[in-house]
């Protein structure tokens, strides 16, 4: 569920991340949106019938618990052939692609994923039609406080 | 023997729709996480989640280093026919794991 | 008219004890899972998100750890080749974790308050004739995880045994010590100040009801001792070294303040 980012939550959040030990190679939205086009192929993509549910605000982004549900009759002629998701600041785009087809029954997928920075996740989903369908979804990361010394 | 934990019902009528979830226990290190002298430690991630009715594949996911640590997956199946369902994971430094489950199907 | 009015002042005062009341009885509301007397689990900080997370044992990444302890608990291990399972049938753990620490003989004759860990690591040493395990070994958090899950529910029951009664002192006097660069004791924060703000975070009250907890900031199962160093790291207190008896005086105090409340092993947190 896209989440109404209030200027407190976004100071929170902005005060909030640390300077994470990243490699220099960052996602940008750019890169998230190269990542989207290698998939669709340029195909058109539209909003609806797809449902990404995740926490707007999570309290650690190691583990944020994830479900994509897409509208589908799921038979043999009309069904989701895949789900992919990507992210915007990780430093790759890709989430994760899943592929399913009629025998799946519903089209859903849960799963835990690692968000490195407050951003936006999107998820698409790919019909038997040769369709493509989005839904978009902003997360803020927070960073549990008192973290480990590794040394 | 990999620590998995499978939740799928033992029985279903046919043409139900069944949740199936996995957990394993795997440290899916991302390889961009610096270590305590500052080199990166190396990519040692699940790459691919593959399941099986009875020999056909029903659902596969493929996992980038953004999918977390001990990693979970649910998705969902028509109850078809009695018999095996078998979930395999691979990944980086030759992982293999495996689990299957028998159910029976009214 | 002015404040130094007796008769003014004490109404002025009931007034804000009043409000004082009326707000933290509002404050108080809500479901009552985690709370006793005023007193909240640290799940009751979670969003929903994680505390599903908890609740389900399907998804519950903690149960890993569980399965693997259960497995451990038939294996036969060490020179005795024993298996915990040759002594102990797992119903008799149900309310075993909820009473630690508690005292033990070691191997020396003597005794000391050991925690939950510490007693495992005890049998696995005399019992099992087994080496010991190293410092946040896996297979003995994962031993500790399916013993904790025997007392889920049950409330936490420190022992009545006055020989803890000294490490209990200094647990105490540990907690209300302020150390560190930043000056602080965890009084200041998990008493003082439980349930306000701190960087984007709610405050705990910090009730170890749930150990070993899953970690989401570990991405695995750990201990509260590991827990307690990443406290003291946070605070810029050099941690006490990680075999040093201050972590389980701690603890002591800790589930004494926590007496009543469910345990909830294995827990989730961020």
């Amino acid at each position: 569920m896209a989440a109404r980012t209030t200027r407190r939550a976004f100071i929170a959040g902005a005060a909030v991340v640390s300077v994470l030990p990243v490699a220099a190679a960052r996602a940008t939205p750019a890169t998230m949106a190269a990542a989207i086009e290698e998939v669709t192929g340029g195909k058109p993509v539209r909003e609806g019938r797809v449902t990404l549910d995740v926490p707007p605000l999570v309290e650690n982004g190691n583990a944020v618990p994830l479900t994509v549900s897409v509208e589908s009759p799921m038979n043999e002629g009309d069904h989701v052939r895949a789900v992919h998701v990507f992210n915007e600041k990780n430093p790759q785009p890709h989430v994760f692609h899943a592929r399913l087809g009629p025998r799946n029954g519903k089209a859903q997928v849960a799963t835990r994923i690692k968000l490195g920075d407050s951003q936006r996740i999107v998820a698409i989903a790919e019909t038997s039609q040769g369709e493509f369908f989005s839904a978009g979804a902003d997360v803020i990361v927070t960073l549990a406080a008192c973290l480990e010394d590794l040394t | 023997m990999t620590n998995v934990l499978i939740n799928v019902p033992r029985t279903a009528r046919k043409g139900e729709v069944i949740e199936l979830k996995a957990l394993i226990m795997h440290p899916m290190e991302t390889g961009f996480r610096p270590g305590t002298n500052g080199t990166i430690i190396p990519r040692n991630i699940i790459e691919r989640f593959v399941a099986t009715w009875n020999g056909a594949e029903i659902f596969s996911m493929d996992f980038s280093p953004a999918v977390a640590a001990n990693p979970f997956v649910s998705f969902f199946a028509v109850a078809e026919e009695s018999g095996t369902i078998a979930f395999r994971w691979t990944g980086d430094e030759g992982f293999e794991a495996e689990e299957s489950v028998a159910i029976d199907v009214a | 008219m002015t404040w130094r009015e007796p008769r003014r002042r004490r109404a002025a005062l009931l007034g804000l004890l009043g409000v004082f009341a009326g707000s933290l009885a509002l404050a108080q509301g809500g479901a009552d899972r985690g709370s006793v007397d005023g007193r909240r689990s640290s799940y009751r900080e979670m969003g929903p998100a994680l505390q599903r997370m908890q609740d389900d044992d399907t998804a519950n990444p903690g149960m890993l750890f569980v399965q693997l302890g259960r497995q451990l608990w038939s294996r036969p291990m060490g020179v005795a080749g024993k298996a915990c399972a040759d002594c102990h049938e797992v119903q008799d753990m149900k309310g075993v974790a909820a009473r630690y620490p508690a005292m033990a003989d070691d191997a020396a004759g003597g005794s000391r308050p050991v925690d939950l860990e510490g007693r495992i690591g005890l049998c696995h040493a005399q019992h099992q004739q087994s080496e010991p395990w190293p410092a946040e070994s896996r297979d003995l958090l994962a031993l500790s995880a399916f013993v904790a899950l025997q007392s889920r529910g049950q409330p936490i029951a420190p022992p009545d045994d006055p020989r803890l009664a000294p490490a209990r002192a200094q647990g105490e006097a540990l907690y209300r010590t302020r150390q560190g660069q930043l000056n602080l004791s965890c009084a200041l924060c998990h008493d003082d100040n439980a349930g306000r703000k701190l960087a984007g975070i709610t405050i705990p009250q910090a009730h170890p009801t749930g150990y070993p907890i899953y970690r989401l900031e570990w991405q695995g199962l750990g201990s509260l001792r590991r827990r307690l160093r990443n406290c003291l790291i946070g605070i810029r207190a050099e941690p006490y070294a990680y075999d040093a008896s201050e972590y389980v005086a701690l603890e002591i105090y800790l589930m004494d303040r926590a007496r009543g409340m469910a345990s909830e092993a294995p827990a989730v947190r961020p």
